[in-house]
Protein backbone atom coordinates (compact mmCIF):
# COMPACT_ATOMS: atom_id res chain seq x y z
CA UNK A 1 0.00 0.00 0.00
CA UNK A 2 1.41 3.34 -0.92
CA UNK A 3 0.33 6.40 0.97
CA UNK A 4 -1.40 9.11 -0.89
CA UNK A 5 0.95 11.83 0.23
CA UNK A 6 -1.20 14.56 -1.14
CA UNK A 7 -4.10 13.43 1.02
CA UNK A 8 -1.90 12.98 4.04
CA UNK A 9 -0.67 16.49 3.50
CA UNK A 10 -4.08 18.04 3.29
CA UNK A 11 -5.33 16.01 6.28
CA UNK A 12 -2.50 16.87 8.65
CA UNK A 13 -0.65 19.83 7.29
CA UNK A 14 -3.33 21.91 5.70
CA UNK A 15 -1.94 25.44 5.44
CA UNK A 16 -5.38 27.01 5.37
CA UNK A 17 -6.32 25.26 8.61
CA UNK A 18 -3.06 26.25 10.24
CA UNK A 19 -3.60 29.82 9.29
CA UNK A 20 -7.09 29.71 10.72
CA UNK A 21 -5.97 28.34 14.10
CA UNK A 22 -2.55 29.97 14.46
CA UNK A 23 -3.61 33.31 15.96
CA UNK A 24 -5.40 31.56 18.79
CA UNK A 25 -2.86 28.81 19.45
CA UNK A 26 -0.64 30.85 21.68
CA UNK A 27 -3.52 32.19 23.72
CA UNK A 28 -4.90 28.67 24.23
CA UNK A 29 -1.46 27.40 25.15
CA UNK A 30 -1.26 30.19 27.69
CA UNK A 31 -4.59 29.12 29.16
CA UNK A 32 -3.43 25.51 29.33
CA UNK A 33 -0.32 26.56 31.24
CA UNK A 34 -2.26 28.81 33.60
CA UNK A 35 -4.86 26.11 34.36
CA UNK A 36 -2.15 23.55 34.94
CA UNK A 37 -0.05 25.82 37.13
CA UNK A 38 -3.04 26.87 39.23
CA UNK A 39 -4.21 23.27 39.65
CA UNK A 40 -0.68 22.15 40.48
CA UNK A 41 -0.39 24.82 43.17
CA UNK A 42 -3.62 23.55 44.75
CA UNK A 43 -2.50 19.94 44.34
CA UNK A 44 0.89 20.61 45.90
CA UNK A 45 -0.47 22.48 48.92
CA UNK A 46 -3.28 20.02 49.56
CA UNK A 47 -1.00 17.08 48.74
CA UNK A 48 1.54 18.19 51.33
CA UNK A 49 -1.16 18.43 53.98
CA UNK A 50 -2.44 14.96 53.04
CA UNK A 51 1.08 13.50 53.05
CA UNK A 52 1.72 14.86 56.54
CA UNK A 53 -1.66 13.56 57.69
CA UNK A 54 -0.83 10.16 56.30
CA UNK A 55 2.45 10.16 58.26
CA UNK A 56 0.80 11.47 61.40
CA UNK A 57 0.71 9.50 64.61
CA UNK A 58 -2.93 10.49 64.94
CA UNK A 59 -5.02 7.68 63.57
CA UNK A 60 -7.95 9.87 62.51
CA UNK A 61 -5.67 11.95 60.28
CA UNK A 62 -4.27 8.85 58.66
CA UNK A 63 -7.72 7.43 58.01
CA UNK A 64 -8.99 10.68 56.48
CA UNK A 65 -5.91 11.04 54.26
CA UNK A 66 -6.07 7.43 53.12
CA UNK A 67 -9.77 7.73 52.34
CA UNK A 68 -9.22 10.91 50.37
CA UNK A 69 -6.34 9.47 48.38
CA UNK A 70 -8.12 6.22 47.56
CA UNK A 71 -11.27 8.08 46.52
CA UNK A 72 -9.72 10.64 44.22
CA UNK A 73 -7.18 8.25 42.74
CA UNK A 74 -9.88 5.71 42.08
CA UNK A 75 -12.31 7.76 40.03
CA UNK A 76 -11.74 9.36 36.63
CA UNK A 77 -10.69 12.99 36.84
CA UNK A 78 -13.41 13.78 34.32
CA UNK A 79 -16.07 12.88 36.89
CA UNK A 80 -14.54 15.26 39.40
CA UNK A 81 -14.42 18.06 36.86
CA UNK A 82 -18.06 17.46 36.00
CA UNK A 83 -18.92 17.47 39.69
CA UNK A 84 -17.17 20.80 40.18
CA UNK A 85 -18.81 22.16 37.06
CA UNK A 86 -22.36 21.36 38.06
CA UNK A 87 -22.86 19.38 41.24
CA UNK A 88 -20.75 21.29 43.71
CA UNK A 89 -21.92 24.80 42.80
CA UNK A 90 -25.55 23.67 42.91
CA UNK A 91 -25.23 21.65 46.08
CA UNK A 92 -23.29 24.18 48.11
CA UNK A 93 -24.56 27.30 46.42
CA UNK A 94 -21.05 28.32 45.51
CA UNK A 95 -20.46 30.48 42.51
CA UNK A 96 -16.97 30.38 41.16
CA UNK A 97 -16.18 33.91 40.13
CA UNK A 98 -13.20 32.84 38.14
CA UNK A 99 -12.98 29.91 35.78
CA UNK A 100 -9.32 29.57 36.73
CA UNK A 101 -10.20 29.06 40.37
CA UNK A 102 -12.86 26.55 39.45
CA UNK A 103 -10.42 24.60 37.29
CA UNK A 104 -7.64 24.86 39.86
CA UNK A 105 -9.82 23.31 42.53
CA UNK A 106 -11.41 20.66 40.33
CA UNK A 107 -8.12 19.40 38.92
CA UNK A 108 -6.16 20.23 42.08
CA UNK A 109 -8.17 17.98 44.38
CA UNK A 110 -7.50 15.04 42.06
CA UNK A 111 -3.85 15.86 41.61
CA UNK A 112 -3.43 16.23 45.39
CA UNK A 113 -4.21 12.53 45.83
CA UNK A 114 -1.31 11.52 43.60
CA UNK A 115 1.04 14.23 44.86
CA UNK A 116 0.33 13.23 48.48
CA UNK A 117 1.62 9.71 47.87
CA UNK A 118 4.67 11.03 46.04
CA UNK A 119 5.49 13.45 48.85
CA UNK A 120 4.92 10.83 51.52
CA UNK A 121 7.42 8.54 49.85
CA UNK A 122 9.88 11.44 49.58
CA UNK A 123 9.54 12.38 53.23
CA UNK A 124 10.05 8.77 54.27
CA UNK A 125 13.15 8.58 52.08
CA UNK A 126 14.92 11.25 54.15
CA UNK A 127 17.20 9.35 56.55
CA UNK A 128 16.03 9.10 60.16
CA UNK A 129 19.40 10.45 61.28
CA UNK A 130 18.48 13.83 59.80
CA UNK A 131 15.49 14.09 62.10
CA UNK A 132 17.54 12.92 65.08
CA UNK A 133 20.26 15.47 64.37
CA UNK A 134 17.76 18.32 64.16
CA UNK A 135 15.79 17.21 67.22
CA UNK A 136 18.95 16.72 69.27
CA UNK A 137 19.80 20.36 68.54
CA UNK A 138 16.55 21.30 70.25
CA UNK A 139 14.56 21.96 67.09
CA UNK A 140 10.84 21.29 67.40
CA UNK A 141 9.16 18.59 65.35
CA UNK A 142 7.58 21.27 63.18
CA UNK A 143 10.82 23.18 62.59
CA UNK A 144 12.58 19.89 61.82
CA UNK A 145 9.95 19.05 59.25
CA UNK A 146 9.98 22.49 57.64
CA UNK A 147 13.71 23.18 57.68
CA UNK A 148 15.31 19.76 57.38
CA UNK A 149 12.94 17.05 56.12
CA UNK A 150 10.70 18.74 53.55
CA UNK A 151 13.52 20.56 51.68
CA UNK A 152 15.36 17.27 51.28
CA UNK A 153 12.20 15.35 50.43
CA UNK A 154 11.32 17.94 47.80
CA UNK A 155 14.56 17.28 46.00
CA UNK A 156 13.98 13.53 46.08
CA UNK A 157 10.47 13.89 44.64
CA UNK A 158 11.29 16.40 41.90
CA UNK A 159 11.31 13.81 39.10
CA UNK A 160 8.03 12.10 40.12
CA UNK A 161 6.55 15.53 40.77
CA UNK A 162 7.35 16.50 37.19
CA UNK A 163 5.39 13.45 36.15
CA UNK A 164 2.42 14.74 38.10
CA UNK A 165 2.75 18.12 36.42
CA UNK A 166 2.82 16.55 32.96
CA UNK A 167 -0.18 14.36 33.75
CA UNK A 168 -1.99 17.40 35.06
CA UNK A 169 -1.15 19.36 31.93
CA UNK A 170 -2.84 16.69 29.86
CA UNK A 171 -5.76 16.44 32.29
CA UNK A 172 -6.35 20.14 31.76
CA UNK A 173 -7.97 19.05 28.48
CA UNK A 174 -10.86 17.74 30.58
CA UNK A 175 -12.07 21.18 31.58
CA UNK A 176 -14.05 21.50 28.35
CA UNK A 177 -16.99 20.09 30.29
CA UNK A 178 -17.10 23.31 32.29
CA UNK A 179 -18.33 25.10 29.19
CA UNK A 180 -15.46 27.26 28.12
CA UNK A 181 -15.82 30.38 26.05
CA UNK A 182 -13.46 30.91 23.10
CA UNK A 183 -11.51 33.25 25.31
CA UNK A 184 -10.95 30.57 27.94
CA UNK A 185 -10.29 27.69 25.50
CA UNK A 186 -7.32 25.60 26.37
CA UNK A 187 -5.40 23.75 23.67
CA UNK A 188 -7.49 20.60 23.25
CA UNK A 189 -10.77 22.50 23.20
CA UNK A 190 -9.35 24.86 20.59
CA UNK A 191 -8.10 21.98 18.47
CA UNK A 192 -11.41 20.13 18.61
CA UNK A 193 -13.34 23.27 17.83
CA UNK A 194 -11.21 23.95 14.80
CA UNK A 195 -11.63 20.40 13.49
CA UNK A 196 -14.82 21.09 11.65
CA UNK A 197 -13.63 24.37 10.25
CA UNK A 198 -11.63 25.09 7.14
CA UNK A 199 -11.65 21.52 5.90
CA UNK A 200 -8.18 20.97 7.24
CA UNK A 201 -8.76 17.44 8.43
CA UNK A 202 -6.72 16.75 11.56
CA UNK A 203 -4.38 19.65 11.08
CA UNK A 204 -5.61 21.53 14.12
CA UNK A 205 -5.12 18.45 16.32
CA UNK A 206 -1.58 18.08 15.08
CA UNK A 207 -0.87 21.75 15.75
CA UNK A 208 -2.25 21.45 19.26
CA UNK A 209 -0.20 18.31 19.89
CA UNK A 210 2.95 20.15 18.91
CA UNK A 211 2.04 22.92 21.35
CA UNK A 212 1.71 20.38 24.19
CA UNK A 213 5.17 19.07 23.40
CA UNK A 214 6.55 22.59 23.32
CA UNK A 215 5.38 22.89 26.93
CA UNK A 216 6.21 19.44 28.31
CA UNK A 217 9.71 19.08 26.91
CA UNK A 218 11.03 22.31 28.46
CA UNK A 219 9.33 21.21 31.69
CA UNK A 220 11.61 18.18 31.81
CA UNK A 221 14.63 20.40 31.28
CA UNK A 222 13.41 22.64 34.06
CA UNK A 223 13.29 19.64 36.39
CA UNK A 224 16.81 18.65 35.53
CA UNK A 225 17.93 22.22 36.15
CA UNK A 226 16.11 22.32 39.50
CA UNK A 227 17.68 19.02 40.50
CA UNK A 228 21.08 20.48 39.79
CA UNK A 229 20.52 23.76 41.58
CA UNK A 230 18.37 23.08 44.65
CA UNK A 231 20.90 21.10 46.63
CA UNK A 232 23.58 23.14 48.32
CA UNK A 233 26.59 22.99 46.05
CA UNK A 234 29.15 25.05 47.88
CA UNK A 235 32.43 26.25 46.52
CA UNK A 236 35.62 24.51 47.38
CA UNK B 1 19.19 25.68 83.83
CA UNK B 2 22.79 26.81 83.58
CA UNK B 3 26.21 25.28 83.29
CA UNK B 4 26.92 26.04 86.92
CA UNK B 5 24.22 23.67 88.15
CA UNK B 6 25.50 22.52 91.51
CA UNK B 7 24.20 18.94 91.18
CA UNK B 8 25.46 16.31 88.78
CA UNK B 9 25.08 16.96 85.05
CA UNK B 10 23.51 13.57 84.44
CA UNK B 11 21.89 11.36 87.03
CA UNK B 12 20.43 8.06 85.92
CA UNK B 13 18.62 5.74 88.29
CA UNK B 14 17.14 2.33 87.58
CA UNK B 15 17.02 2.88 83.82
CA UNK B 16 15.33 0.16 81.81
CA UNK B 17 14.69 0.17 78.08
CA UNK B 18 12.96 -2.52 76.05
CA UNK B 19 12.39 -2.75 72.33
CA UNK B 20 9.34 -4.95 72.20
CA UNK B 21 10.24 -8.17 73.96
CA UNK B 22 13.94 -7.46 74.01
CA UNK B 23 15.25 -5.70 77.11
CA UNK B 24 18.31 -3.73 76.07
CA UNK B 25 18.96 -1.84 79.31
CA UNK B 26 18.32 -3.69 82.53
CA UNK B 27 18.71 -1.28 85.42
CA UNK B 28 21.40 1.33 84.85
CA UNK B 29 22.57 3.73 87.54
CA UNK B 30 25.00 6.37 86.45
CA UNK B 31 26.06 9.81 87.64
CA UNK B 32 28.15 12.20 85.60
CA UNK B 33 29.59 15.25 87.31
CA UNK B 34 30.47 18.53 85.71
CA UNK B 35 33.66 18.45 83.65
CA UNK B 36 33.84 14.68 83.73
CA UNK B 37 34.64 12.61 80.65
CA UNK B 38 32.96 9.24 80.90
CA UNK B 39 33.68 6.63 78.26
CA UNK B 40 31.21 3.82 77.73
CA UNK B 41 32.61 0.63 76.26
CA UNK B 42 31.12 -2.76 75.59
CA UNK B 43 30.33 -5.26 72.88
CA UNK B 44 27.90 -4.39 70.12
CA UNK B 45 24.38 -4.96 71.35
CA UNK B 46 25.34 -4.32 74.96
CA UNK B 47 23.13 -1.22 75.05
CA UNK B 48 25.78 1.53 74.88
CA UNK B 49 24.12 3.63 72.20
CA UNK B 50 20.68 3.10 73.67
CA UNK B 51 21.90 4.37 77.03
CA UNK B 52 23.28 7.50 75.39
CA UNK B 53 20.13 8.05 73.34
CA UNK B 54 17.94 7.78 76.42
CA UNK B 55 19.70 10.77 77.95
CA UNK B 56 18.35 13.21 75.36
CA UNK B 57 15.23 11.14 74.86
CA UNK B 58 15.96 10.01 71.31
CA UNK B 59 14.83 6.77 72.93
CA UNK B 60 12.04 6.82 75.46
CA UNK B 61 13.05 4.87 78.58
CA UNK B 62 10.75 2.05 79.69
CA UNK B 63 11.40 2.61 83.38
CA UNK B 64 13.65 4.58 85.69
CA UNK B 65 14.53 8.25 85.98
CA UNK B 66 17.04 10.45 84.21
CA UNK B 67 17.94 13.93 85.37
CA UNK B 68 19.88 16.15 82.99
CA UNK B 69 21.17 19.45 84.38
CA UNK B 70 18.65 19.23 87.17
CA UNK B 71 15.65 18.60 84.91
CA UNK B 72 13.94 15.24 84.96
CA UNK B 73 13.70 14.27 81.30
CA UNK B 74 11.71 11.15 82.16
CA UNK B 75 8.95 13.43 83.47
CA UNK B 76 6.01 13.23 81.06
CA UNK B 77 5.66 17.01 80.96
CA UNK B 78 9.30 17.81 80.35
CA UNK B 79 10.08 20.45 77.73
CA UNK B 80 12.56 18.17 76.00
CA UNK B 81 13.44 20.67 73.26
CA UNK B 82 14.65 23.02 75.97
CA UNK B 83 16.80 20.35 77.60
CA UNK B 84 18.22 19.29 74.24
CA UNK B 85 19.52 22.79 73.49
CA UNK B 86 21.93 22.22 76.39
CA UNK B 87 22.93 18.72 75.31
CA UNK B 88 25.00 18.36 72.15
CA UNK B 89 25.00 15.06 70.31
CA UNK B 90 27.45 13.69 67.77
CA UNK B 91 26.40 10.68 65.73
CA UNK B 92 28.29 7.82 64.18
CA UNK B 93 27.02 8.81 60.71
CA UNK B 94 27.62 12.58 61.26
CA UNK B 95 24.07 13.41 60.06
CA UNK B 96 25.01 16.79 58.66
CA UNK B 97 22.24 18.51 56.72
CA UNK B 98 23.29 17.87 53.12
CA UNK B 99 21.15 20.65 51.67
CA UNK B 100 22.87 23.31 53.76
CA UNK B 101 26.39 24.69 53.74
CA UNK B 102 28.81 23.90 56.54
CA UNK B 103 28.16 27.33 58.02
CA UNK B 104 24.38 26.93 57.75
CA UNK B 105 24.61 23.55 59.44
CA UNK B 106 26.05 25.41 62.41
CA UNK B 107 23.63 28.35 62.34
CA UNK B 108 20.27 26.66 61.60
CA UNK B 109 19.39 25.62 65.16
CA UNK B 110 20.94 28.75 66.65
CA UNK B 111 18.57 30.83 64.56
CA UNK B 112 15.55 28.54 64.93
CA UNK B 113 15.84 27.59 68.57
CA UNK B 114 17.93 30.22 70.31
CA UNK B 115 16.60 33.01 68.05
CA UNK B 116 20.04 34.48 67.61
CA UNK B 117 20.52 37.10 64.92
CA UNK B 118 22.12 36.00 61.67
CA UNK B 119 25.29 37.91 62.49
CA UNK B 120 25.56 36.49 66.00
CA UNK B 121 24.82 32.93 64.86
CA UNK B 122 27.45 33.18 62.15
CA UNK B 123 30.00 34.60 64.56
CA UNK B 124 29.39 31.72 66.99
CA UNK B 125 29.49 29.19 64.14
CA UNK B 126 32.75 30.55 62.79
CA UNK B 127 34.31 30.50 66.24
CA UNK B 128 33.43 26.84 66.60
CA UNK B 129 34.44 25.95 63.05
CA UNK B 130 37.77 27.55 63.79
CA UNK B 131 37.94 25.47 66.94
CA UNK B 132 37.66 22.26 64.91
CA UNK B 133 40.02 23.64 62.24
CA UNK B 134 37.48 24.05 59.45
CA UNK B 135 36.79 27.78 59.29
CA UNK B 136 38.07 27.79 55.70
CA UNK B 137 35.38 25.28 54.67
CA UNK B 138 32.43 27.32 55.95
CA UNK B 139 30.96 27.70 52.47
CA UNK B 140 31.50 24.12 51.38
CA UNK B 141 28.73 21.57 51.09
CA UNK B 142 28.96 18.70 53.58
CA UNK B 143 29.28 16.27 50.69
CA UNK B 144 32.52 17.91 49.61
CA UNK B 145 34.21 17.09 52.91
CA UNK B 146 35.96 13.93 54.06
CA UNK B 147 34.35 11.85 56.79
CA UNK B 148 36.70 13.22 59.41
CA UNK B 149 35.95 16.79 58.35
CA UNK B 150 32.22 16.10 58.37
CA UNK B 151 32.42 14.76 61.88
CA UNK B 152 34.36 17.82 63.01
CA UNK B 153 31.64 20.01 61.49
CA UNK B 154 29.07 17.95 63.38
CA UNK B 155 30.98 18.69 66.59
CA UNK B 156 31.11 22.41 65.72
CA UNK B 157 27.38 22.32 64.98
CA UNK B 158 26.65 20.86 68.41
CA UNK B 159 29.04 23.27 70.15
CA UNK B 160 27.38 26.24 68.48
CA UNK B 161 24.41 25.74 70.81
CA UNK B 162 26.74 26.28 73.80
CA UNK B 163 25.90 22.92 75.36
CA UNK B 164 26.70 21.99 78.94
CA UNK B 165 27.01 18.32 78.02
CA UNK B 166 28.18 16.54 74.91
CA UNK B 167 27.11 13.03 73.93
CA UNK B 168 29.28 11.15 71.43
CA UNK B 169 27.78 8.02 69.90
CA UNK B 170 30.69 6.09 68.38
CA UNK B 171 31.95 9.25 66.66
CA UNK B 172 34.84 7.57 64.86
CA UNK B 173 33.33 4.18 63.99
CA UNK B 174 32.31 5.19 60.47
CA UNK B 175 35.66 6.77 59.64
CA UNK B 176 38.59 5.49 57.64
CA UNK B 177 41.41 4.70 60.07
CA UNK B 178 43.57 7.60 58.94
CA UNK B 179 40.76 10.07 59.68
CA UNK B 180 40.07 8.91 63.23
CA UNK B 181 42.91 10.92 64.74
CA UNK B 182 41.68 14.37 63.70
CA UNK B 183 38.30 13.78 65.33
CA UNK B 184 39.78 12.35 68.53
CA UNK B 185 42.14 15.34 68.72
CA UNK B 186 39.20 17.73 68.64
CA UNK B 187 37.46 15.69 71.33
CA UNK B 188 40.57 15.68 73.46
CA UNK B 189 40.83 19.48 73.25
CA UNK B 190 37.19 19.73 74.20
CA UNK B 191 37.76 17.50 77.22
CA UNK B 192 40.78 19.53 78.28
CA UNK B 193 38.68 22.68 78.14
CA UNK B 194 36.41 21.16 80.75
CA UNK B 195 33.45 19.99 78.68
CA UNK B 196 31.33 17.34 80.33
CA UNK B 197 31.33 14.41 77.93
CA UNK B 198 29.76 11.00 77.60
CA UNK B 199 31.50 9.01 74.91
CA UNK B 200 30.45 5.66 73.51
CA UNK B 201 33.60 4.41 71.85
CA UNK B 202 35.78 1.56 70.75
CA UNK B 203 38.87 3.76 70.90
CA UNK B 204 40.56 2.31 73.96
CA UNK B 205 43.53 4.64 73.76
CA UNK B 206 41.22 7.64 73.82
CA UNK B 207 39.29 6.17 76.75
CA UNK B 208 42.52 5.56 78.61
CA UNK B 209 44.15 8.91 77.96
CA UNK B 210 41.18 11.28 77.95
CA UNK B 211 38.53 9.50 80.01
CA UNK B 212 38.12 10.22 83.70
CA UNK B 213 36.06 7.12 84.13
CA UNK B 214 35.31 4.06 82.02
CA UNK B 215 32.09 2.12 82.16
CA UNK B 216 31.89 -1.40 80.81
CA UNK B 217 28.38 -2.22 79.73
CA UNK B 218 27.49 -5.86 79.33
CA UNK B 219 24.09 -7.15 78.35
CA UNK B 220 22.28 -4.06 79.54
CA UNK B 221 23.97 -3.61 82.90
CA UNK B 222 27.05 -1.76 84.13
CA UNK B 223 29.35 -4.67 84.83
CA UNK B 224 32.43 -2.71 85.74
CA UNK B 225 33.18 0.93 86.35
CA UNK B 226 36.20 2.89 87.45
CA UNK B 227 39.27 4.86 86.42
CA UNK B 228 40.52 3.95 82.92
CA UNK B 229 43.75 2.46 84.21
CA UNK B 230 41.85 0.07 86.38
CA UNK B 231 39.01 -0.94 84.03
CA UNK B 232 41.18 -1.11 80.92
CA UNK B 233 44.48 -2.03 82.54
CA UNK B 234 43.44 -4.40 85.28
CA UNK B 235 39.83 -5.39 84.77
CA UNK B 236 38.31 -7.37 87.61
CA UNK B 237 35.46 -8.97 85.73
CA UNK B 238 36.11 -11.95 83.55
CA UNK B 239 33.78 -10.66 80.81
CA UNK B 240 35.57 -7.31 80.75
CA UNK B 241 38.86 -9.12 80.32
CA UNK B 242 37.43 -11.21 77.48
CA UNK B 243 36.02 -8.12 75.76
CA UNK B 244 39.28 -6.21 76.01
CA UNK B 245 41.19 -9.17 74.67
CA UNK B 246 38.91 -9.28 71.64
CA UNK B 247 39.23 -5.53 71.04
CA UNK B 248 42.91 -5.07 71.71
CA UNK B 249 44.16 -8.28 70.17
CA UNK B 250 41.61 -9.19 67.50
CA UNK B 251 43.83 -11.67 65.67
CA UNK B 252 44.04 -13.98 68.66
CA UNK B 253 40.39 -14.50 69.37
CA UNK B 254 39.51 -17.70 71.06
CA UNK B 255 36.63 -18.85 68.83
CA UNK B 256 34.74 -20.23 71.80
Amino acid sequence: MTADWERVGSAFFNPVAIEAIAPRLLHAAGNTVVYTAAAFAVGLALGLVLALMKLSTVRVYRVIATGYIEFFRGIPALLVVIAFGYGVPAAFDIRFDSIILQIAIALGVVSAAYIAETLRAGIQAVPKGQVEAARSLGMSATATLARVVVPQAFRIVLPPLTNEAVLLLKDSSLVFVLGLTPDTFELTRLGRGALSQAGGGLTSILAVGVMYLLITIPLSSLTRWLERTTGYKGHV
Amino acid sequence: MSTSTPGPVVEIAGLHKSFGEREVLRGIDLTVRQGEVVCIIGASGSGKSTLLRCINLLEQPTAGTIHVLGTEVTDRDVDIDRVRTHVGMVFQQFNLFPHRSVLENCTLAQRQVLHRSKAEAEAVAMKNLEHVGLADRANSAPGQLSGGQQQRVAIARALSMDPALMLFDEPTSALDPELVGEVLAVMRTLAEEGMTMLVVTHEMIFAREVGDRVIFLDDGVVLEEGPPDQVLGAPREERTQAFLRRVLDPTHIDPT
